[in-house]
């Protein structure tokens, strides 16, 4: 078992990831955004027909949580096919804006009030 | 990379941010999402293990029959350079241990509040008090009618004076965009007297 508090809690299909248990990367959150790098790199193994779906839907950018509804699979599934996805070379993975309680970043907050205002 | 030269820049993907939408057991926190999302609510379904679950939530909950909590979350664009996600936290007391993952790394909250069953969303004013994670309280009218005045509200759950409370009707999308607006405000206020103690002011290199 891959151990920590993560693993007890989500059933992981392992059809789609190969049996594997290997704890999700930390770097995917759910708004973490991922693009498909275009073109595929040469020596990419050849990805697989779920891959393939996300490489499509990433070809422009998009939240892992935008993802794994997309493709109507469980995040925790979609993270694992990421991660494969990543370590290929065949996809980019943007974190989100890091957010502080201590030092809030005020640029971010207007820039956000702004938008708002606009809607 | 070799020959990443050749290659033309892919365009930077946004930066992205996040609000919950939390509260009680069909307060709202759908319709919310919904009303203020530029696209439709989307959702992801989660399966479940038994081990999720306290012993006793798992009466009356069929065997076999996978276990799923499900997530909606809706999108904002701010700019070309910034994305907004909202969160609809799952109602349902046996999938909060959801929340704490789920506030990681968000601007704040908002709570919604059943206006005829304030109670159901105590504990999550509680939750996020408890973490010192910024939120505003929306007391959601349902059928547009608003008995109490903000004040009463926000002292039947003793909220202390920064914390905006907000009349609104999750239907309507103006008024959940003035509850998003009511918390970006009530964060900048509160980044501006954290930085009367100097945060916001760095220190010359
Ligand atoms: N009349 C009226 N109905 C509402 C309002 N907000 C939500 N509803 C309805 O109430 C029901 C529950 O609303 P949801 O938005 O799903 O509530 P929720 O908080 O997401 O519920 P859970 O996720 O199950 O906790 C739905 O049938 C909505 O259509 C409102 O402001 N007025
Ligand atoms: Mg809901």
């Amino acid at each position: 078992m891959s151990g920590g508090d993560a693993a007890g809690r989500l059933v992981r299909p392992f059809t789609l990831t190969g049996g594997r248990t290997r704890p999700s990367r930390a770097d995917f959150t759910l708004i973490t955004t991922v693009t498909a790098v275009d073109p595929a790199p040469a020596r990419a193994p050849r990805p697989q027909p779920e891959q393939s779906r996300i490489l499509r839907l990433c070809a422009e950018p998009l939240a892992v949580a935008e993802v794994a509804a997309l493709v109507d699979l469980p995040v925790s599934v979609v993270v694992i096919m990421l991660c494969d996805l990543l370590e290929a070379g065949l996809i980019t993975a943007r974190p989100p804006h890091p957010v502080s309680r201590t030092s809030p970043d005020m640029d971010l907050l207007q820039k956000v009030r702004e938008g708002l205002g606009r809607l | 990379m070799a020959g990443s030269d050749t290659i033309a820049p892919a365009p930077a993907p946004p930066e992205t941010v996040k609000i919950l939408i939390a509260g009680g057991f069909g307060v709202g926190k759908t319709t919310m999402v919904g009303s203020v999302s530029e696209i439709a609510p989307l959702r992801t379904e989660e399966p479940l293990t038994s081990a999720s679950l306290a012993v006793d939530d798992l009466d009356g909950i069929e065997e076999k029959r996978a276990t799923t909590v499900a997530l909606d979350f809706g999108r904002i664009t701010i700019g070309q350079d910034l994305v907004l996600y909202l969160f609809g936290t799952p109602g349902q007391q046996r999938f909060w241990f959801m929340w704490n993952d789920l506030a990681l790394g968000a601007l704040g909250a908002v709570v919604l509040i059943d206006v005829r069953r304030p109670k159901s969303s105590f504990a999550a004013v509680d939750f996020f008090e408890r973490r010192g994670i910024p939120f505003v309280v929306g007391v959601n009218g349902f059928y547009g009618e608003h008995p109490y005045p903000a004040e009463a509200v926000r002292d039947a759950l003793a909220l202390p004076e920064h914390v905006r409370v907000l009349l609104c009707d999750a239907r309507e999308r103006d008024s959940c965009r003035n509850v998003l607006i009511a918390l970006l405000d009530q964060l900048i206020e509160a980044a501006i007297e954290d930085g009367g103690g100097g945060r916001l002011i760095r220190p010359p290199r």
